[in-house]
């Protein structure tokens, strides 16, 4: 039993992870890694997201059918991060001015309609809600290495901000690397973002390939 | 792995349709519900945010009081009239401070521009908007100090030919990466401007006394 668990484990953090493996979900990937505190904050409201729905999925595979399935996932993912949206601007206002940028980039985050459809669809509850965790924790792995290599490289700093998403405490996490860095434009810019994304997608082959030489 | 022996029922069209329309229907009822529930407490926030953003353009060193309570409405070139919050001291006018809305690049930017009596910027803040995280959101204030930039200007200082970034010759700077962002919120600041100099009479008469003759300050 707890075999299928670790494996669930290994696929989302490593093995089969959204960016480095599946390379979906690569339109939010780029828009917000330019700074390793915002990958964090998508990373993490997009995990929430994937977890529910993942469940949500899961509970009603016995009722949707084949044929629509599709439609019925878009409404039914649209439908709860609207919810989420609209739940943390009324109940949870200082949050939602942090993530209100990276909810609505959640929607179209094809990374949640490929694990409804290829994982949720066709396993009980916890598994798929367990799928999601790791699956969306792999994903806040990818966004904060992305976005911690841009930022480093881009504007010298790293964590920016992180105070603001975190709370006060997470201050210390804010770094200056380089003092009186002259931003490097191109990193920053979503092209900069897919030629680091090649280097890490080959650094990640290397290390599977030297992990098992076959 | 779950194949329970399907009624035929599922296959047909009726069966796949139901199933859509129920789904949607109850997305919608979902967020109707939610849209009431929520809809209370969000409109209060904004109006706690309004406060907050209103004593950060206008700063209390001005003594203008009552700048929720002496509201002014007033019909704006773009159509929806706008709300001119005023705060007042010893019965004058003493700032203002009002919505604008500027063209960024992912939708508009909701922009608060506080003015003294002369018209001269107390402070503008970004209310709301959509912009790219990392590059475009350094207009927040807590992002980033451009925005406090434009403390103390006017529509004569820089002239107003020089209300542009500097791309488009005038004397305000960009961020690396985003253009667009910058020029929509130079672009509106100056629109708010020019939105005073044409309603300057009508702005700084106070409230009591009189409503509605033309009478001019200077």
């Amino acid at each position: 039993m707890s075999g299928i668990y670790s494996k669930i484990a290994r696929d989302g953090l490593w093995d089969n992870n959204v960016v480095f493996a599946q390379m979906l979900a690569l339109c939010p990937t780029l828009a917000v890694t330019g700074s390793a505190t915002n990958g964090l904050g998508m990373g993490l409201a997009t995990t929430a997201v994937l977890v529910v729905s993942n469940m949500l999925i899961s509970a009603l595979r016995r009722i949707i059918s084949p044929d629509v399935r599709i439609p019925v996932y878009v409404v039914i993912i649209a439908t709860l991060v609207t919810l989420v949206d609209m739940g943390l601007n009324a109940w949870a206002h200082d949050l939602y001015k942090v993530l209100g940028l990276f909810i609505a980039l959640i929607v179209v985050n094809c990374a949640i309609l490929g694990r409804a459809e290829s994982f949720a669809s066709k396993n009980p509850i916890l598994p798929a809600g367990f799928d999601g965790l790791m699956m969306g924790l792999g994903f806040t792995f990818a966004l904060v290495l992305l976005g911690g290599v841009r930022e480093t490289l881009g504007s010298g700093t790293l964590f920016s901000n992180a105070a603001l998403l975190l709370g006060p405490w997470a201050a210390f996490l804010e770094l200056k690397l380089i003092p009186d860095y002259k931003n490097f434009l191109l990193v920053i810019l979503p092209p900069g973002g897919f030629i680091l994304l090649g280097f890490l997608l080959a650094g990640k082959r290397l290390l599977d390939q030297r992990g098992n030489p076959s | 792995m779950d194949e329970p022996n399907k009624p035929r029922f599922r296959d047909g069209i009726p069966y796949q349709a139901l199933l859509l329309g129920g789904f949607a229907t109850l997305a919608t009822l979902l967020l109707v519900a939610a849209n009431m529930a929520t809809q209370g407490a969000i409109e209060q926030r904004q109006k706690e945010d309004l406060q907050l953003f209103l004593t950060q353009v206008i700063p209390p060193a001005q003594n203008a009081s009552g700048l929720l309570e002496n509201k002014l409405q007033l019909p704006a070139p773009g159509g929806k009239p706008v709300t001119v919050y005023r705060g007042i001291g010893q019965g004058r006018i003493k700032a203002l401070a009002w919505e604008l809305s500027g063209k960024g690049y992912a939708g508009p930017i909701r922009l608060i521009l506080g003015l003294d009596a002369e018209g001269k910027i107390l402070g503008v803040r970004v209310l709301s908007h959509a912009e790219t995280p990392g590059l475009g959101d350094k207009i927040e204030a807590q992002k980033d100090d451009w925005i406090l930039g434009f403390n103390g200007l006017s529509l004569g200082d820089p002239p107003e030919a020089r209300w542009k970034v500097k791309k488009d010759g005038g004397q305000f700077d960009a961020f690396s990466g985003a253009t667009i962002t910058p020029r929509g919120v130079v672009g509106a600041i100056r629109e708010g401007l020019r939105f005073f100099e044409a309603h300057k009479a009508e702005l700084l008469d106070p409230p009591k006394g009189s409503q509605t003759s033309g009478r001019t300050e200077p």
